[in-house]
């Protein structure tokens, strides 16, 4: 794959198609690609990278980079076309200056779960099909791939790309997926797990801002957590109430524009699972409104900005089964 | 959640200007009685409820938390309801995911002819916090002092 997406970049630069190539380079890590921007031939041939951890979802870049001088080719896995597509929608990207190449997927890799199956010291990742040979300080190991899979491809909702002007691979199809399965595990508990769980979770984040900054969903240019004056204070330390306040706003902001691209649990340095506040949205927004997938299509409105006479009342949070509380 | 004798519950409530806000004066001319401690805060429009309003009010010590507005229909913005309609069902359910007990929050459409059913939504709506007890705040275990 690595080698056919960098003979793609090399003919849209030199045919002149496009300036410049927004792909993925090698960070700090060899695990941890970063988003990059390659302007010639020789940067690509020397440090764009795609391999399994090329999770990085590249279509917010989009917005900074579809506005300046010359076209941009971007590659967009499936679940980043729905982003990418979902920006469009609200007229965030020009679209006349992307060239996007939607590639084919079958799901990323995830390091902690590499780590977590005894892997310490991690030299190299090698993939084979179905096995991963990961190459450590203290030897080598098989591990099988499906085991190593981030969160979001384990319970991949669709291979479809919505939006591309050429493909590389084959397009792919809806898919069932029980990516809320974890969300109506938490329904089922009492109030009290319920707190007791996001206590725990929460209480580990640091503030670093990643989860908002990366989420394509979430892309206003000024926010509302970064106003001193609006009375949203940046520490745990100013008031114990702080950062829950910040993760309830941050979910429901996106509501009804999340495409579940997984991206804010992936970045998260103290792994909390953040996409279970967005799940739940979207799996309340079908059940009261109608099935609404973010970014499938270009001209449904999102059912926040939409209402019908006889929508439910909230009284209906309360009459619905479950745990009362 | 054990109930304290002397508990008294803080409600804030969410009044639009023009039907809630002015049923509860009507059940004020009307001498009907209601709990002292619900405080009124006075909203344009119910859906001017802007969520963070919701949790600053349970940050700031807030047992329960209640929208008021015109009914489905006689929004005098014509439409503004039918979005917080929307708004609240999916934030109270989420407060619910997270752990806020689902009789804490609350939306009633009264109209400015309404002061009895203002009245008694209040009495109502107190008596199920006082049934609930001190809410527990979504708080940072990190910055517990016991
Ligand atoms: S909230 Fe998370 S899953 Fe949803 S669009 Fe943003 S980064 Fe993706
Ligand atoms: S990425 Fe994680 S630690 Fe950082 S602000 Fe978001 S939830 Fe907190
Ligand atoms: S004006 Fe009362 S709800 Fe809109």
């Amino acid at each position: 794959m690595q080698k056919r997406l960098k003979e793609k970049a090399l003919e849209l630069l030199s045919n002149c198609t496009v300036t410049r190539v927004l792909g993925w380079k090698t960070g700090e890590f060899f695990y941890d690609l970063t988003p990059a921007v390659f302007e010639t031939a020789e940067e690509v041939e020397k440090e764009f990278v795609y391999s399994g951890f090329s999770g990085a979802n590249l279509s917010k870049y989009l917005i900074q980079e579809s506005r300046k001088q010359g076209k941009v080719a971007v590659f967009l896995k499936p679940c980043d076309s729905y982003s990418f597509q979902q920006l469009l929608k609200e007229h965030r990207i020009l679209r006349e200056n992307v060239y996007v190449v939607g590639i084919s997927c079958n799901g990323l890799l995830d390091m902690e779960k590499i780590r977590a199956q005894g892997c310490e010291g991690v030299t190299a990742v090698t993939e084979d099909g179905d096995t991963l040979t990961v190459d450590t300080l203290y030897g080598t190991t098989k591990l099988s791939r499906n085991d190593c899979l981030l969160e979001r491809c384990a319970v991949c909702k669709s291979k479809k790309i919505v939006a591309f002007d050429e493909l590389i691979g084959e397009q792919g199809e809806e898919l069932e997926s029980n990516r809320f399965d974890r969300v109506a595990e938490l329904e089922a508990m009492t109030p009290e797990e319920r707190f007791a769980f996001w206590r725990e979770e929460l209480s580990r984040c640091i503030r670093c801002n990643a989860c908002r900054n990366v989420c394509p969903a979430c892309s206003c240019e000024k926010c509302v957590f970064d106003n001193e004056k609006s009375g949203v204070r940046n520490k745990a330390i100013a008031d114990s109430f702080e950062e829950n306040l910040f993760h309830i706003i941050r979910a429901f902001h996106v509501a009804g524009r999340c495409t579940d691209c997984g991206e804010c649990s992936r970045v998260c340095p103290q792994n909390i699972p953040l996409h279970l506040l967005n799940r739940k949205f979207i799996k309340d927004i079908n059940e009261f409104y109608g099935v609404y997938q973010a970014g499938a299509d270009m001209d449904t409105k999102s059912p926040l900005t939409d209402f019908t006479l006889d929508d439910c009342e909230p009284s209906i949070v309360h009459e619905r089964g479950g745990v009362q509380g | 959640m054990s109930v304290t004798e002397n508990f008294k519950p803080t409600i804030v409530a969410f009044c639009c200007n023009w039907c809630s806000y002015a049923g509860a004066d009507l059940s004020g001319t009307n001498r009907l009685q209601y709990p002292a401690n619900v405080k009124i805060i006075r909203i344009p429009c119910s859906c001017r409820l802007n969520p963070m309003f919701v949790l600053r009010a349970f940050q700031k010590g807030a047992d329960g938390v209640i929208l008021c507005g015109c009914h489905p229909g006689d929004c005098h913005y014509t439409t503004g309801n039918y979005y917080a309609r929307r708004r609240m069902t999916l934030l109270f359910s989420l407060l619910d995911f997270m752990g806020i007990e689902r009789g804490r929050t609350r939306v009633e459409w009264v109209s400015a002819a309404e002061g009895a059913k203002f009245a008694a939504t209040m009495n109502e709506f107190t008596e199920t916090i006082m049934k609930l007890g001190p809410n527990r705040r979504l708080e940072d275990l990190r910055c517990r002092k016991d």
